[in-house]
């Protein structure tokens, strides 16, 4: 399982754009494509996934060398954060929803 | 004590996962959304740094290893898609129009407000990509002079938020659809987002983590071209 996420990520490695993404899009590809049974990585998938949160702790915590720049824009850059999540999740969200929506009325006429 | 400690290569790696079992646990004991482990670890955490005196980098340097594993962790939600690929197939196109729409409003809402604050470029370069993964964030950021680890903060912060609030969001849009539902939160909180995604259903984990991708590489795409308007 590991060598097959290893042998992945080395064929990533020449691609300037994000491993991780490439990699999410072959393991796809190939799982679809039947190269991979999902019983095959699932165990991994699970173990690695539940992990996933706390992989974003240490370089959150790099911020502390940036205290001085943000320090001073930090109201700013906290509204700016908060406002734009909440529209962007809204839009989206309602998006989605009405034209999944439209479809559906459409398929039931 | 510091030297020994911080020579050790799993001083960090323990530090880190023994805080981030006590934040979890935290949680569960409380019940308190607001108390995300991600938030509670990384405060923890600093504060031991600054009693011990150890500096971030020789932390960032104990967790390097540990710190690889974000590639094949992000990958591992290629499972996920694959399981509900039906799904996605049969609203693909809801789904992407979605996605686009909400990472326009990012943009736009991100560098309306950088404009109006006025902040320095940099920063404004830094904030723009907050939306999506920092897999895909922080190289953009950095390609075009912002400050990566800002970029992460505010990634992160993003992605806490939605994480913690994706149920009073749903409420408050009436987003009520499972599909529509895993579109917003892939969109606006990328990975922290889809964990939350993925434990109100299935769809929503799927739809997230495709949204996800579809809006990191949306982003890398439209924010060099947009960025003009606000820098």
């Amino acid at each position: 399982m590991f060598t097959f996420l290893g042998e992945t990520m080395s064929r990533l490695i020449p691609l300037p754009i994000p491993a991780a993404i490439w990699g999410l899009i072959l393991l796809l590809l190939a799982l679809m494509l039947k190269i991979i049974e999902p019983e095959q990585i699932k165990e991994t998938s699970r173990f690695l996934a539940a992990l996933l949160p706390a992989l974003f702790v240490a370089p959150t915590v790099g911020l502390m060398d940036q205290g001085k720049t943000l320090l001073p824009q930090l109201p700013a850059v906290i509204l700016i954060v908060a406002l734009s999540t909440v529209l962007t999740f809204g839009i989206s969200g309602m998006i989605t929803q009405k034209l999944r929506k439209g479809k559906q009325a459409e398929s039931h006429e | 004590m510091s030297e020994f400690l911080s020579s050790s290569s799993f001083f960090a790696v323990t530090l880190t996962l023994l805080i981030w079992w006590g934040a979890n646990l935290l949680q569960k004991k409380t019940g308190l959304v607001v108390l995300h482990p991600i938030l509670i670890s990384v405060i923890a955490i600093i504060a031991v740094l600054l009693v011990m005196g150890i500096p971030n980098s020789v932390y960032q340097e104990g967790m390097s290893h540990f710190s690889y594993l974000m590639t094949p962790a992000t990958i591992c939600l290629a499972l996920p898609l694959y399981e509900q690929v039906k799904v996605l197939k049969k609203n693909l196109l809801a789904i992407l129009l979605g996605v686009l729409c909400g990472t326009l409003t990012s943009l736009l809402v991100v560098g309306g407000l950088c404009l109006l604050f006025r902040l320095e470029p940099a920063l404004t370069v830094s904030l723009l990509p907050k939306s999506i993964t920092s897999a895909i964030g922080a190289p953009v950021a950095e390609a075009m002079g912002g400050i990566s680890s800002v970029t992460v903060t505010v990634i992160i912060a993003t992605g806490i938020l939605g994480n913690v609030f994706a149920h009073v969001l749903c409420r408050i849009f009436r987003i009520s659809d499972p599909i529509a539902q895993g579109a917003a939160i892939g969109t606006s909180a990328h990975v922290i987002g889809t964990t939350k995604a993925a434990q109100m259903g299935e769809i929503q984990g799927a739809v997230s983590s495709l949204s996800l991708v579809a809006a990191g590489v949306l982003t890398a795409f439209l924010m060099p071209l947009l960025s003009g308007i606000f820098i």
